[in-house]
């Protein structure tokens, strides 16, 4: 049950576009059209889960017994690149198509700071195991619903006539706004 | 590119390359903690404490990286300084640490950062990556300032924490809310771009 609640708020509550400001640039940069945000959603919550798995396992069997909290900035970047990389090599290897459709997403979430916020929100809130996975797949839908919403929108953006100094980030970004409104309304389902 | 002068190279982090409103770089934090001034102040100051010596020790060793590992090894640099800052604030500043929670060690992954080092230590002399750094860090806080100081008297009533406006003012909790963040920034990145249309249109 309590798995479940943390499943549900990390999508809907704590969503980490709308509620932890995490994954800003590939939520602007790669929301103007639907599909591309779906492979771009589908890449993050990929490489969340296995971030959150192996951060996990860094943090509590080598950093926590050796008294080595300090470095875990420094370890959990290198981890996440390294992954990253391992990631991108693994699917290419095993599934072409797959490889296809998440192309050139995949390095560029080395430096997406929704990965390292998870690792570290993770890390800070002292989750187990357990948790720590769900929380890693719950974050990770939770950024492909907030990254595909926002795509439908700014299809529909693109022919309406905004005003010249609005036009790209400006809008997107009060587009973002109304819809973390709206997320604000899931707030009460968890306490 | 012809040659800039110290003042201009420093002044153009400010406006013709803020990396806020023009460059759309480092939006996470910018967000994440300006819904008081103190964050955004110790927000600014830490980032400009990380950028400023990255940017020092890069530009120093920019000729020993081998070019397949610069990225890497840019991290790495980054990484260093952005924990003695975290160790810093939460030794020194229990309370605000613990308000910026995870934001302070995602400096590492701030884009202003990565980005000054690839596009300017890597290819400049120390001072003048020094004097750039100086500068995108000028603008980079000016915009945390003016970002979470319209969040804090419009969300709050207050200024650091001292009231300003009076008991009839009735705060707009939306302000401090995640969605006022967004909205805000939203106009006032729409405000930077009109006036820069303007100065083109006229000149």
């Amino acid at each position: 049950m309590e798995l479940l609640m943390i499943f549900i708020s990390a999508i809907l509550v704590n969503n980490f576009v709308l509620y932890y400001f995490l994954g800003i640039c590939p939520f602007l940069g790669v929301s103007k059209k639907i599909d591309s945000a779906v492979s771009m959603g589908l890449a993050v919550t990929f490489v969340m889960t296995i971030t959150a798995v192996v951060s996990w396992m860094i943090n509590h069997w080598i950093l926590i017994p050796n008294k080595l909290e300090y470095l875990q900035i420094v370890t959990f970047i290198l981890v996440i690149a390294s992954l990253v990389q391992l990631v991108e090599m693994f699917i290419r290897k095993i599934s072409p198509p797959l490889y296809q459709a998440l192309g050139i997403y995949l390095p560029l979430i080395t430096t997406n700071c929704a990965i390292m916020g998870l690792a570290l929100i993770a890390a800070l809130k002292e989750y187990n195991f357990a948790t720590t996975v769900i929380f890693g797949i719950g974050s990770g839908v939770g950024f492909t619903l907030a990254i595909v919403l926002m795509a439908g929108i700014r299809e529909q953006l693109d022919v309406s006539d905004v005003p010249r100094p609005l036009k790209g980030a400006g809008i997107a970004l009060i587009v973002a706004g109304i819809m973390a409104l709206a997320f604000q309304g899931f707030s009460g389902m968890i306490k | 590119m012809a040659a800039k002068s110290i003042t201009q190279e420093y002044l153009k982090g400010l406006w013709d390359e803020n990396p806020v409103f023009r460059q759309l770089l480092g939006m996470c934090p910018i967000l994440a903690v300006t819904n008081a001034v103190i964050n955004g102040i110790a927000m600014g100051l830490a980032t400009a404490f990380v950028l400023v010596l990255s940017s020092l020790v890069v530009s120093s060793i920019k000729k020993l990286i081998p070019s397949q590992v610069r990225i890497a090894s840019y991290i790495v640099v980054i990484a260093t300084f952005v924990t003695m800052a975290d160790r810093f604030l939460a030794a020194y500043f229990p309370p605000l640490s613990k308000s910026l929670g995870p934001y302070v060690p995602l400096i590492v992954v701030n884009c202003i950062i990565l980005g000054r080092q690839e596009a300017f230590s890597s290819k400049n002399s120390i001072g003048r990556s020094m004097i750039d750094a100086l500068g995108m860090s000028t603008g980079f806080i000016l915009a945390l300032l003016t970002l979470s100081s319209i969040r804090e008297i419009l969300g709050t009533g207050t200024f650091l924490g001292h009231q300003v406006l009076g008991a009839w003012f009735k705060p707009w909790i939306i302000m401090i809310l995640p969605a006022g963040a967004f909205i805000t920034l939203g106009i006032l990145l729409a405000l930077a771009m009109f006036i820069e249309q303007k100065t083109k249109a006229r000149s």
